[in-house]
């Protein structure tokens, strides 16, 4: 049978095939075991997490689930005896390490604000890049090139550099420490991707479209919209989503500008403390919780990934 | 065709209706279009950066508003350049960018290499290598904390137990030889897959006929790789080399997470002394001229490399 099959005089030999395969596969499984480590913390309970050797094989438990979303003060035992019957799961193992549920953590309302700050920058940066975009796919804007390659050098700062100045502007504004700050600030560090990925989109839709249906009567601005946005939807999905990867990560300029209400999830997930140091269960579930999100978005994105994180510069 | 129609139509309208139909003119419509992202780019970032050069040349401190500011001149920028820590952390670094980029590259490429035998089963793999890439560095990197844990953690278990070195001896984030190479290692289990994704198209890139042709040739696979393949990928390793390099010179968040800049300034990256000068000391004025000397670097270097990459493109 395969000496009836016709090959392609390059075609990698069966062995070479098994070789590579066997090298990627334990690649592959060597670099996800720090993922799998966390979503295993997670579920186990502090004693469990930092004993020693590490535990591969444990009772699951949802304690860092619980310890994640509550805050916690030590008690004599007496007291806990003295109060009713425990009600739930979380108010039953946070009694037997004698401790009582003083209130719910700060990750809800983080997380929360993760989410408004992600979406809000997202849905900015699409709509401007979306318009720009089309601006410069099809009309002769004079300096094209300088303008593009400004709006792609806004990209070069550190992002330190950048906060310094913004940190003063937006305490002269009342800004700081807002999500109307971090929706502007991300838009504008987003926006740049934005422009570059869409008007690569936005490029390989052909002008006949809009020109027919400019010729039907329709205006520029109906054209655009008509037929234009309809075809570009796979291309702003997939920017769309890029975006709200780089917020939904992004860590310097929310360490430094939010502290309290603002305050996104990464900044506050390394700041989350048991007693006597990092209460790691908790901080994993955190990090699970948080990443999961992301891991879908991979998935959807797999086949856009290569465009998206180079700017469009390399588009197969 | 099309344009004939199109003419007879523009010729049968009459012209106060043609210019109701066509709306706004292009012209207006372009920078309708184009001036709202401008503008919030001058806002957000060019506004900013030119308050930063006009703080580089004074002492302001922004934790004491009321102060008088003086005017300095070059005298920040004089002392940056003569500063032994500022070229401390720029040899910190350049260490850490040089290493990541290297290691990267070279694992980025092999990966690669590997994958485009296209073995049963390998879209699956591919995606899989992806996932971390797409993770936040601050909240994986932080965790990488716990897996450094000294006894507890699993990174030092796994060392101790192929090496045999007691598993408290290996104080990743605290040894200082040792702490630089925790980040590296970090940031190149993060970052490698983007590299790998950048080389794997580069070698799909390359027609299947010029293998051909050289296997009429009968060139050796040696040959092959190193007259086809590896100079035909190289515009995409190079354009992965200039993307990281810009990332890993602006490297925080994972130092930041991971060691702090400690011990002692052993990790301190430019961008960890820029957060100190600016976040902890409060020299405004300082920084800020530190900040613009970053940025002058990172694009005068991303332009020369620019050209360079458009040279070997050109090839």
């Amino acid at each position: 049978m395969s000496l009836t099959t016709a090959h392609s005089v390059v075609a990698p030999s069966a062995n070479s095939k098994r070789i590579a395969g066997t090298i990627i596969v334990l690649y592959a499984l060597i670099s996800i075991v720090p993922l799998l480590w966390i979503f295993a913390t997670s579920f186990k309970t502090p004693p469990d997490s930092i004993a020693y050797p590490p535990k591969i094989l444990f009772q699951p438990s949802l304690e860092g689930y619980c310890n994640l979303f509550t805050t916690r003060t030590r008690q004599t035992p007496e007291y806990i005896n003295s109060l009713g019957p425990a009600t739930g799961f979380c108010d039953e193992t946070t009694r037997k390490r004698n401790m009582v549920i003083a209130g719910p953590s700060n990750f809800l309302p983080r997380f929360v604000n993760s989410l408004i700050i992600a979406f809000g920058s997202t849905f900015c940066a699409v709509f401007l890049g979306t318009l720009s975009a089309y601006g410069f796919s099809r009309f002769k804007v004079p300096l094209a090139d300088d303008l593009l390659f400004f709006i792609l050098s806004t990209r070069f700062m550190p992002p330190i550099a950048v906060a310094i100045p913004i940190y003063l502007m937006y305490r002269e504004l009342g800004l700081s420490d807002t999500a109307l700050g971090m929706i502007l600030l991300y838009t504008a560090v987003n926006v740049s991707l934005a422009v570059w990925l869409l008007k690569g989109f936005i490029d390989e839709i052909p002008r006949e479209y809009e020109e027919a249906a400019m010729i039907d009567g329709y205006t520029r601005l109906q054209a655009f919209w008509r037929t234009v946005l309809p075809q570009a939807t796979t291309g702003i999905a997939a920017t769309a989503i890029f975006c709200l990867i780089f917020a939904w990560n992004e860590y310097a300029f929310a360490a430094l500008l939010t502290s309290g209400t603002a305050q996104t999830a990464p900044p506050f997930i390394p700041t989350i403390i048991g007693e006597g140091g990092q209460d790691w269960p908790a901080v994993a579930a955190g990090t699970t919780i948080f990443l999961v999100p992301i891991l879908v978005f991979t998935i959807l994105l797999r086949k856009q990934l290569l465009r998206g994180i180079t700017f469009g510069a390399v588009r197969k | 065709m099309l344009n004939r129609t199109a003419e007879n139509v523009a010729r049968a309208t009459p012209e106060p209706l043609a210019r109701k139909v066509r709306g706004i003119s292009d012209k207006g419509l372009a920078w309708l279009f184009i001036s709202p992202t401008i503008l919030l780019l001058l806002a957000i970032n060019i506004f900013p950066l030119f308050w930063a050069i006009y703080l580089s040349f004074t002492n302001y401190r922004a934790n004491r508003p009321n102060e008088v500011v003086k005017n300095l001149g070059f005298a920040n920028y004089q002392r940056i350049l003569g500063d032994k820590d500022i070229w401390i952390a720029m040899q910190t670094t350049a260490h850490f960018v040089f290493w990541t980029i290297l290691l990267q590259t070279l694992i980025g490429f092999t990966l690669a290499w590997l994958i485009d035998r296209k073995f049963r089963g390998h879209a699956f793999w591919t995606t899989l290598i992806l996932v971390p890439m797409m993770l936040s560095p601050a909240v994986v990197g932080n965790f990488w904390r716990f897996l450094y844990e000294p006894q507890i953690g699993l990174f030092a278990y796994a060392i101790s137990f192929v090496t045999r070195i007691p598993p408290t001896d290996i104080q990743m984030l605290s040894n200082v030889s040792l702490a630089p190479w925790s980040i590296i290692i970090v940031d190149t289990w993060m970052w490698t897959p983007y590299v790998m994704l950048i080389c794997l198209a580069g070698l799909r890139s390359i027609p299947e006929y010029i293998y051909e042709a050289a296997e009429v040739d009968r060139a050796s696979n040696w040959r092959q790789f190193w007259s086809i393949t590896l100079p035909m990928a190289l515009p995409f390793i190079m354009l992965a080399v200039l993307f990281r390099g810009i990332e890993n010179f602006k490297m925080f968040d994972m130092v930041n997470l991971l060691t702090g800049g400690g011990p002692g300034s052993t990790t301190e990256v430019a961008s960890i002394t820029l957060k100190r000068q600016a976040f902890e000391s409060w020299r405004t004025g300082y920084s800020s001229a530190f900040a613009i000397i970053l940025f002058v670097a990172v694009f005068g270097l991303a332009n020369i490399y620019v050209k360079a990459l458009n040279k070997v493109k050109q090839r």
